[in-house]
């Protein structure tokens, strides 16, 4: 199969003005990652699964990723003047990265037996502009997985033929599986309680629950 | 009559009971479970149905697919909230006589998901639980010993006076609240009247 490098330049190729990013990872396995557009979500998604030498047919799993607002490090490298000599100097950088909501997509072909490719997409914000493309009408097995980002994560997939609840009852309101989701306080007593846990036992039986 | 004449007549071979004795005997060799499993609970119960463990041979092979037909339900799996207000549906659509065995973990207590948003804490917070079983999941003997459990105390329910068996006593309650979907848990999240919370083990 392509490196990830070669599939981004075949796809950008085949589709003129693709908004596709590359992230490679740093880590062992080294499975990176393409971040795709909203607006072309559906079109690189389709030329991954139509593409010949790719023939991406089976989208094995859909996930969502929840990040927080944070304070990003960044090692840069400056030439500068210090002490009237130019050097090279390394400074770090701090800058706030806004949250966003992540949707990750890996892709295999059953024809042509490898992958995974990782697609994601990602939203403006984590409150009002979470709108992603659904990749259904492409893969179809990514019908209920959608369904389940949404009810958890609470992205809106625009063109997803029935966008509902899956897990948690319609009624619901919330998103459980974000970072800052507040569980409801029904903590019961238990004999052996630890870590998270102990704090709750402490909050509820101030005087010895957590014996 | 008391038990000292009883059992002096039994050893003359004449044979006495009486109508609650014989109706207890009866029912409690009849159990008929309603056929219904929330998760890998159910595959034990399924196990315990089967030719190996035969559950037959304790008069409750015959599951019932319909609650107007079942006298007993077991809850055998992990009662998440979604499911929670369908189980008491089911539980008050049973007629009388009806039993309840909470079978498993999470049944009983929530089990690993205890923790967690969407596990009920336990089927005990809107039903009353007749037999709990431990285990994860327990095993097939495990269920026939709460059935055998279950049968000893249906047969020492009394059917009059003034602690009746519940479905001999008018005041107690055939049918229980079931819970309404809320935007954040169910509500209401336990049924007060069935469940308190367990005192602490040094009195707090």
């Amino acid at each position: 199969m392509d490196s990830p490098e070669q599939i981004k330049a075949r796809v950008e190729a085949a589709l003129p003005g693709v908004q596709l990013e590359l992230r490679l990872n740093p880590a062992v396995p080294a499975e990176s990652s393409l971040v795709v557009g909203p607006a072309y979500a559906v079109a690189v998604a389709r030329f991954l699964r139509d593409d010949p030498a790719l023939r991406l047919d089976y989208c094995s799993n859909v996930t969502g990723v929840d990040w927080l607002d944070a304070t990003v490090k960044e090692k840069v490298k400056t030439r500068r003047r210090v002490a009237g000599e130019e050097q090279e100097v390394e400074e770090t950088i701090e800058r706030k990265r806004p949250g966003y909501l992540e949707v990750v997509y890996h892709l295999y072909s059953v024809a042509l037996r490898h992958g995974p490719v990782v697609l994601r997409q990602r939203t403006r914000n984590r409150f009002e502009s979470v709108q992603v493309a659904s990749l259904t009408p492409v893969w179809r097995s990514c019908e209920f997985q959608e369904r389940e980002v949404f009810d958890l994560f609470g992205v809106v997939f625009h063109g997803h033929p029935d966008l509902r609840r899956i897990l948690m009852w319609d009624q619901f309101q919330d998103f459980p599986m974000r970072k800052d989701y507040v569980e409801p306080d029904d903590y019961e007593y238990e004999p052996t309680p630890h870590d998270k846990i102990l704090d709750k036992a402490r909050r509820h039986y101030p005087t010895g629950g957590a014996a | 009559m008391n038990e000292g004449l009883r059992s002096e007549l039994s050893k003359q071979g004449v044979f006495t009971t009486t109508l609650q004795e014989l109706y207890n005997w009866g029912r409690s060799n009849s159990v008929w479970p309603l056929n219904f499993g929330l998760a890998c609970c159910a595959i034990e119960m399924i196990a315990a149905s089967m030719a190996r463990f035969d559950i037959s041979r304790f008069g409750s092979e015959v599951f019932r697919p319909s609650p107007r037909q079942a006298d007993l339900m077991i809850v055998a799996g992990t009662v998440t909230k979604k499911m929670a207000p369908l189980v008491v549906r089911l539980y008050n659509q049973m007629p009388a006589p009806k039993y309840v065995i909470a079978m498993g973990a999470c049944a009983i207590s929530g089990g690993p998901f205890k923790q967690g948003y969407n596990v009920l804490k336990g089927i005990d917070r809107y039903l009353p639980v007749d037999v709990h079983i431990p285990g994860c999941p327990p095993r097939p003997e495990a269920l026939l010993h709460a059935l055998i459990t279950l049968q000893e105390k249906m047969r020492g329910e009394p059917l009059a006076g003034p602690a009746p068996a519940r479905h001999a006593d008018p005041s107690a309650p055939g049918e229980y609240p079931v819970p309404a979907y809320g935007p954040y848990d169910l509500t209401p999240a336990k049924n007060d009247e069935l469940w308190r919370p367990a005192p602490l083990p040094r009195g707090e």
